[in-house]
């Protein structure tokens, strides 16, 4: 490679980083990462009145998130649906066709669409979920804190379990599964700009 | 004239011990029934409804049976008949007496070990789909499975006592003809 050519890609790369990186994005993506072994999805679904907890034990997130300017920032979740954890009965039930579907859809997805800072650190995430081919618009309140250069979103929001085609067919009883089932969220966040 | 299988000298239990005692016939009879006809079904919402009812079942079969225990402590059983006492060989007399007692035991130990079962299981009871009640043990699979054994063996054990006493009842119906299944039925 000519001298010439490395120094025209240098220079290429540099204008990027400069347009894309530092000049326009307000929150630097690629700073990002969340803490997965801190963090922790869970969610209570009921069963003919009893309440189960389960959780999911893989998922990542993208984040490009400023508390400073929260209609440029864009958050990206995506939850891995076979590493649920509930018991072993529902563990080898739940990701069958009727259910999941994980070898169809192995993961659910948000895609944040419109931020909005409500004040004392507490946000109003809009987005697109998508489970199993259902895609539904959904809106969640999520409260951040900062501490020790770590950031800590945590929420709550309620699904109806029929809207994604989780539990089908006889399943899809909700005097046997409730249709609302209550997911929670924390989420812990490195390289947060500070609020 | 007294009618065949009819003894106007024998004292009844209360209305109240009489509605408890066939109440809870025909709750632990429908119940040892779904309990054994649930264990043998695959995964269903259908499965899931019984064993549920079973559990709401077993609960109000363990309350009533609590009732019924301090309802029998406060108005003692009548005793038996004079004639019956003088011609039952003693050794009837002794079984008799067990059987009651190993049934009323055993009225508190299946239940008791269905909800033991349920919460290692990790499936809380919520009785009737509304009043959850606390777990009586933390959540492990294996002592699970050994509580699902010892409540299925106190259920049969607690059937064949329900047998015994059946038979024990109809013995002294048609073939003793002396009238003391009228204890337990409401008459005049």
């Amino acid at each position: 490679m000519s001298l010439l050519l490395k120094s025209r890609l240098l220079a290429g790369a540099a204008a990027w980083m400069l347009l894309s990186g530092a000049g326009l994005c307000p929150a630097h993506a690629a700073d990002q990462a969340l803490l997965a072994a801190q963090s922790e999805v869970t969610f209570v679904a009921k069963q003919l009145g009893v309440p189960l907890d389960g959780k999911f034990k893989t998922f990542s997130a993208q984040t490009a998130f400023d508390p400073k300017s929260p209609q440029t920032s864009k958050i990206a979740f995506t939850v891995d649906l076979g590493s649920v954890a509930l018991n072993a009965d529902a563990d080898a039930e739940l990701v069958k066709p009727d259910w999941f579907n994980t070898p169809r859809f192995p993961k659910a997805t948000f895609q944040s669409t419109a931020i909005k800072a409500l004040g004392g650190g507490r946000f109003e995430v809009a987005g697109k979920l998508a489970i199993k081919g259902n895609a539904r618009d959904l809106v969640v309140p999520v409260q951040l804190k900062q501490a020790g250069g770590l950031s800590t979103a945590t929420g709550s929001f309620a699904l109806k379990r029929l809207d994604f085609k989780i539990g089908e067919g006889d399943w899809s009883d909700t005097s046997v599964v409730a249709n609302d089932v209550q997911v929670k969220f924390k989420l812990v966040l490195q390289g947060v700009p500070a609020m | 004239m007294q009618k065949s299988g009819q003894n106007p000298s024998i004292q009844r239990y209360t209305l109240t011990a009489m509605v408890l005692h066939w109440v809870l016939a025909v709750a632990i009879l429908t119940a040892f029934f779904v309990g054994l006809t649930v264990d043998d079904m695959p995964l269903s919402p259908a499965k899931l409804k019984l064993i549920n009812w079973h559990k709401w079942a077993g609960i109000s079969i363990l309350l009533l049976s609590v009732l019924r225990l301090l309802w029998r402590l406060a108005h003692r059983p009548p005793a038996l008949p004079g004639s019956i006492q003088q011609t039952m060989p003693g050794w009837q007399t002794k079984a008799y007496h067990a059987t009651h007692h190993l049934m009323y035991l055993l009225f508190f130990v299946v239940p008791l070990l269905g909800w033991a079962y349920s919460s290692a299981k990790g499936y809380p009871i919520v009785w009737f789909g509304v009043l959850p009640l606390p777990d009586l043990m933390p959540v492990n699979k294996e002592i699970a499975e050994s509580i699902k054994e010892l409540h299925g063996l106190a259920a049969w054990g607690l059937i064949g006592l329900v047998a015994l006493h059946v038979a024990a009842a109809l013995k002294h119906q048609f073939i003793d003809k002396d009238g003391l299944i009228s204890r337990m039925l409401p008459g005049r």
